[in-house]
Formats: structure tokens, C-alpha cells, sequence
């Protein structure tokens, strides 16, 4: 079985080696595979996020962006400020009822193939404001989500691990055929 | 003076009550409210000008609201109260016309209580959905998310809006304001927008290039922090402060720490009072810091930006190793802070206060000269100085039309009435000194750390409390400076160990609701750059 490498971080560096590689336990052929790996070679080193904070996160989330973490090192290049320019949105913050149909379109809106990370324990959970009657309790009740990074706000350090996390799936990714995530439950879309 | 004001309100209104508190209480009946309203702002004895903070209150059997007044001349405080026993359809009069900024806060009051004030020109929930059912912040309000479920459905906006009017009969009208007319050229910009600083909407009427109108929607962050905090213990209602104004983390805390222990009682030490000095102007730097990486990446310059984000992880760092939390500091507790500072701290700061000059000098030279900068901020969003205090612009804004607002200054908290700095203030009102008074406001906070990072007295860093702490019965107010402007904070106790209600006068909330008036006849690109320059924090606002 291959393991999924990427340029950045080494493979025993990761914690958890073992999920994704279930994703390619079936194997594939070996033309078809090939292709795959150079098409995910191309997709995993440019994910362009979205320009999009709703809080606290919001603001680690610059900072990464910014001098000293600096995520274009990783092929997260720019942030745009368009939904049909950008391919992972980083749910930075909490996602109350009133914003809700507004991320699910901003996410309807992006271009496949399109990936969500959870950042910060407001995006997975509700976190410090779960008992509050405004607050969707985890923005994976809207969107398929890809990776989980929590943390309140998380670090840059966390936000980069996890990033690189989503270039590991997206190596581990079929393009010519077959599933390669969970799909939403919550939509009716074939 | 008391006394004197006494007769004078009693005069005016016979019918009211006084109490004598840690202010002077006056209970008003809704008939009379806004005759006395008016009357406390243009008394030239009185001249409360400045509406300071309102909050709804659900005391069980009667709905009401409480003012905060202060004067900016004269400098006295008073608390005024009216309230209605009808549950079903709460009406008092509003002060929208007198006091510009109680017209978010009515709007606000009606979303959360569903009292509709007579003679407001836009009864629409300021926050919630208009769809929502129910008025949360009523004590009997149903949570059952069956309710109120998660709705996926954009909602409709309405150009025509509900209002409650007075005829000259005295007969309750139910009437209707049209925000938009039908062939108005209105654009949507935010709540994703990367110029909105968060998640705040404005709805925009344009001719050609020329903004006509400004149509704020909040609530895109309405976290109803409020409402949780009654179900708080004291201490805990601490953790949520920060999550407030992120970017002024530190001093909402502080703010939140004081209204306790006054209300306990608690006297400090005063080696926490210089931390907490201490860490109040290094996040006031890092958040003006901010301001000015943002604002000019607002404006195109991107470089600005990646400098602001450098210097300005110096103080995060600082922050980190001495509370352990760089955006979110958690480091105020009840009695004191969360550990002692650590020994690198007065070092760091030293070197700090050395390292920022010369990179003062560098943004200057980077974006203030610049000629386009120039021209865009230059009598650009005039605010005069009687608007910023009808509309309560506090802070930066406030000061940069010329009005003298610093809590540092008017009533010193932590060691301010010890070290000697100035209250930088701007007497144009435009963009420019928005903005000059943020980056002049860096240098004071450095000049105030250079008087206090040698003179920290050993001592205790905090008190022993109770492991319950439970506050006696009575309403306690307390405000801070904040980085965008006074943050104050509201307790109404019962004496439980929770509060009875808890309201945060926020920064923010007054700073969008200039942005109408201020760039109304403007340019669209100038609607950017006055945004960016009254800095507000959209969490912050929404609450």
C-alpha cells in the first residue's frame, strides 16, 4: 500500500497514519493510479483558501497568512476573496443561525473539488458557546467537513498541521473513479 | 449637586422616584420619559449629552430599560429606569431623536425583549432572524431548538419596515418607514466581504458611484453571550469576555473583574493593578497594530500588512509566555490574574519599547505620506463632534473629532491616575485622524509601559476569593477603555451565584451606526476606507 507523502512534513510525523490510508485499501490499477498521483500532485501543493472569518479565529487565521507562519510556504498561496477562485474554506469561527444559509451558499458557490476545515472549537462543536440558543453546534451539520482542528483559537502551529493534513487526503484522493469522502447526510443531491 | 439635580428632576417630572445608589436613581414613568429626556440633554445645568449604555431588563412581572447618562461637560452620571407591566404588548416611548445611539440599542431591546418603543423609525430586530420566534432575553423564553431550528433558507429583506407612531390625539399608530423606494439602485456588500472585518452586512443605495444610503444588518455573530452569562456562575462568565473584542481581550476582562470586585468589595493589590496596566497597553499596541495592517490593506497596501503582522507577533509572544494564550489571553481573574508574570516579561517589554520607534517611523514613511493615502483619508467621513457624542463614538473614533472620552482620563482605573500620558486628540473628524490618533496612541502606550515595566511592586498576584462568589443584591456599572472605545459592563444581582443580568456596553455597536451618516455622499471606495478607519470588531458588536 502507499503511503501518502507530501514535501513538508514527514510521513512518522503524523499522527494518524492509519485512517487515511484505509481510504486506498482496495488499491488501484496501476495506469489510473499513476494518473491520479500527478493530478493530486497538482491539486494537493495549490488549495487556495477562502478570505473568510467570522471571529477570535478569524484573526490566527491572518496571522498564518501573515510574515511569520506564512502558508504560502505549503501551497496555500493567497486567500481569495471569491468563492468560485477558492478551494477549501476554513470555518474560522462561530457559526450562528443567522450565518448559516449564508456558508452554506458560500460553499454551494465554490467550485469542485471543494474542501472544508473546521477550525477552532466554535466550528466543530458549538465550543464555549454551545448552550447558547443562537449557535449551530457544529458547522458539519451544513457542510461536509474534512478536517477537524481544535483548539480556542488554535495555534498557527495547529491550523499549518492541519492544512498539511488536507494535502495529505488530497493525495490519498481517487480523480478517475470511486468515493473518496464522506458525503453530506444532511443534502438530497444524488 | 445631588441635591440640586434632585429638585430639578422632581420639578420636572413630580411623579418620579429617586434612589440614591453608587448613582443617582431615577425611576420614570413612560408618559413623562421622554419630556425628561429631553429636558437632561438641553438643561444647562444638567446637559446629560452623552447616553452612555441601555439595556433591556425582564424583571418578571414588568419589562423596562435602564440608561446610563453622563455629561461630557459637566461630568456627572445619573441611571435612568422606566419599565411597563404588559407583557403582551410592551410599549414605551423611544429617545431615538434626542440620543442618536439608542436607535441600534432600541432595535436591539426589541429583538431581545420584544419592547416596542412609540416613535422609532425602524421597529425591525436588530440581531435575529425576522423570522424568529420569540424574544430570548425574556426570562420565560422557550429554548427548545424545535422552535427555532437551524434555518438553511436565505431570508427575505424588507425595504418597508413597521413602526409604532404617537398622533397628536395621543393614539398609538401603527405605521410603516420605507428604507429603499422601489427604483433604488441598492448593492449587497458583505457578510462575506474581506473589507468588513468580519461578518457584518451593509445593504448600499448607489447613484452611479455616489452612496446615497447605508442599511446596516448585524447579528451575522450574535452569540447571545449575554443570555448565557445568566446561567453562569460569576467565574465563568469571565472566559467570555475575551471572545467579545478578540483584539482588546485583556481590558473587556479587566472591566468585567473590576464590576465584580467592586461589588464584593475586594481591594486589590496593587502589584496586579500595574499587570493588569501593563497587559492593557501591550494589547491596546498589538490591537492598534492590527488596525493599522488591516486598514492599509484596505486601502491596497499589502505590504503594510506583512509589517504589522511582524512587529505585532513580538507581543504575542509576550503574552503567550506570561498567560499562556496569545490571541486569547484568559489571564484576569476575580482578585487578581491567573499567575505571576513571567521573569522575561520586564526584559522583553524593555526591548520592545526600544525595537517600536524606528518601526513607528518605517509605517509612517510606508503608507502615512503617501500621497493616494492621503487622498483617500483626507476629509473623507467627517464626524463632527456633537454626532460622535449623540451617537456615543467612543475610543479612536471619538477622539479623533476632537472629543475628550478616555476612561483612562475620566474616571482612572489600575494605576492610570499614576503614570502621566496623553489623551491624543484630533480635532477634524475625518479618516486621517482616525487614524493618526491610533498610531499616536501607540507611542502613548509605550510612554505609560516605560513608566510602569520598573516599578512593578512585589506582592501577591491575587487575592483569595470564596470558591463561590455570589454578589449582593443592587446593579453595578464599570467601564474600561478599550482598544475601540469604552466597554462597560452592566451586572444586575440578586444575589445569587449567577447574574441576574448581565449587559456589555460594547464599542462597536455605536461605531456602525455612523457609518450611514458618515458615508452617506460619498464615494463606494470611501465606504472601505471609513469602515476600516472606526476599526470596529464585528463579535463585538453582535455580542
Amino acid at each position: 500500500m502507499k503511503e501518502p507523502k507530501i514535501k513538508s512534513m514527514k510521513y512518522e510525523d503524523f499522527k494518524d497514519n492509519e485512517y487515511l490510508e484505509q481510504l486506498r485499501a482496495n488499491g488501484t490499477d496501476i495506469i489510473v493510479g499513476n494518473l491520479d498521483d500527478l493530478i493530486n500532485w497538482g491539486r494537493s501543493n495549490s488549495v487556495w483558501p477562502l478570505t473568510f472569518a467570522t471571529s477570535c479565529c478569524g484573526i490566527e487565521f491572518m496571522a498564518v497568512g501573515a510574515a511569520r507562519y506564512d502558508f504560502a510556504r505549503f501551497g496555500f498561496e493567497v486567500t481569495r476573496a471569491s468563492p468560485r477562485q477558492a478551494d477549501v474554506i476554513i470555518v474560522a469561527g462561530t457559526i450562528v443561525h443567522k450565518m448559516a444559509p449564508v456558508l452554506k451558499r458560500l460553499y454551494d458557490q465554490m467550485a469542485d473539488p471543494k474542501y472544508v476545515i473546521a477550525m477552532g472549537g466554535c466550528a466543530i462543536s458549538g465550543g464555549p458557546f454551545k448552550k447558547s440558543y443562537h449557535v449551530v453546534k457544529g458547522v458539519n451539520q451544513i457542510l461536509p467537513v474534512d478536517v477537524y482542528i481544535p483548539g480556542c483559537p488554535p495555534r498557527p502551529e495547529s491550523l499549518l498541521y492541519g492544512m498539511l493534513q488536507l494535502q495529505r487526503k488530497i493525495k490519498m484522493e481517487k480523480f478517475l473513479g470511486g468515493r473518496n469522502r464522506q458525503e453530506d447526510p444532511n443534502s438530497n443531491e444524488e | 449637586m445631588t441635591r440640586a439635580m434632585k429638585e430639578k428632576i422632581l420639578s420636572i417630572v413630580p411623579d418620579a422616584t429617586i434612589e440614591e445608589k453608587a448613582f443617582l436613581t431615577v425611576s420614570v414613568p413612560p408618559i413623562s420619559f421622554h419630556n425628561l429626556a429631553v429636558r437632561l440633554k438641553n438643561d444647562k445645568d444638567l446637559q446629560f449629552d452623552y447616553l452612555v449604555c441601555m439595556t433591556g431588563m425582564d424583571w418578571g412581572e414588568t419589562l423596562g430599560v435602564i440608561y446610563h447618562l453622563r455629561s461630557t461637560t459637566l461630568k456627572h452620571e445619573i441611571v435612568l429606569r422606566q419599565e411597563t407591566a404588559d407583557r403582551e404588548n410592551p410599549e414605551l416611548p423611544s429617545v431615538s431623536d434626542v440620543w442618536a445611539t439608542a436607535n441600534f440599542n432600541e432595535r436591539e431591546v426589541f429583538g431581545f425583549f420584544g419592547i416596542r418603543f412609540i416613535n422609532h423609525p425602524d421597529m425591525r430586530r436588530l440581531f435575529l432572524r425576522n423570522d424568529w420566534v420569540g424574544y430570548p432575553f425574556r426570562k420565560d423564553y422557550n429554548t427548545d431548538p424545535e422552535i427555532n431550528p437551524v434555518r438553511l433558507e436565505s431570508e427575505v429583506n424588507e425595504d418597508i419596515v413597521p413602526t409604532v407612531e404617537l398622533t397628536e390625539s395621543g393614539e398609538l399608530e401603527e405605521k410603516v418607514h420605507t428604507i429603499f423606494e422601489d427604483d433604488e439602485y441598492v448593492v449587497n456588500i458583505g457578510p462575506q466581504h474581506p473589507a468588513t472585518h468580519g461578518v457584518l452586512r451593509f445593504r448600499v443605495s448607489l447613484e452611479g458611484e455616489i452612496v446615497k444610503k447605508v442599511d446596516v444588518n448585524c447579528g451575522y455573530i450574535h452569540r447571545g453571550i449575554e443570555k448565557m452569562c445568566e446561567s453562569l456562575t460569576y467565574p465563568q462568565t469571565l472566559a467570555l469576555t475575551d471572545r467579545l473584542d478578540y483584539l482588546s481581550a485583556h481590558m473587556n476582562r479587566h472591566a468585567l473583574c473590576m464590576c465584580i470586585e467592586e461589588a464584593m468589595g475586594i481591594e486589590v493589590p496593587e502589584r496586579v493593578k500595574y499587570i493588569r496596566t501593563i497587559m492593557d497597553e501591550l494589547t491596546r499596541i498589538s490591537s492598534h497594530i492590527l488596525f493599522y495592517s488591516t486598514f492599509c490593506m484596505d486601502l491596497g497596501g499589502l505590504t503594510a500588512f506583512l509589517y504589522g503582522f511582524r512587529d505585532r507577533e513580538k507581543i504575542l509572544d509576550m503574552l503567550e509566555e506570561t498567560c499562556g494564550g496569545r490571541l486569547i489571553q484568559n489571564y484576569n481573574c476575580i482578585g487578581g490574574v491567573m499567575a505571576d508574570i513571567h521573569p522575561n516579561l520586564v526584559k522583553r517589554i524593555k526591548d520592545f519599547i526600544k525595537y517600536l520607534p524606528p518601526m513607528l517611523k518605517e509605517y509612517h514613511g510606508l503608507f502615512t505620506g503617501n500621497i493616494i493615502a492621503q487622498q483617500r483619508m483626507k476629509h473623507i467621513g467627517i464626524l463632527s463632534r456633537e454626532d460622535a457624542i449623540s451617537y456615543g463614538v467612543t475610543g479612536p473614533s471619538g477622539r479623533g473629532s476632537g472629543w475628550a472620552c478616555d476612561v483612562r482620563k475620566i474616571h482612572p482605573y489600575g494605576v492610570y491616575d499614576k503614570v502621566d500620558f496623553n489623551e491624543v486628540l484630533y480635532t477634524e473628524g475625518d479618516t486621517f485622524s482616525r487614524y493618526m490618533v491610533r498610531m499616536d496612541e501607540i507611542v502613548e502606550s509605550l510612554h505609560i509601559l516605560e513608566q510602569l515595566v520598573d516599578n512593578i511592586p512585589a506582592g501577591d498576584y491575587a487575592v483569595k476569593t470564596k470558591p463561590i462568589i455570589k454578589l449582593p443584591e443592587g446593579q453595578y456599572f464599570k467601564s474600561v477603555e478599550a482598544a475601540r472605545g469604552e466597554f462597560g459592563v452592566f451586572i444586575e444581582s440578586h444575589g445569587d451565584k449567577y447574574p441576574y443580568r448581565l449587559k456589555f456596553r460594547s464599542p462597536g455597536l455605536p461605531l456602525v451606526s455612523v457609518v450611514d451618516l458618515l458615508a452617506s455622499h460619498n464615494k463606494i471606495a470611501d465606504l472601505i476606507a471609513i469602515g476600516g478607519s472606526l476599526d470596529y470588531v464585528v463579535p463585538d458588536i453582535d455580542r
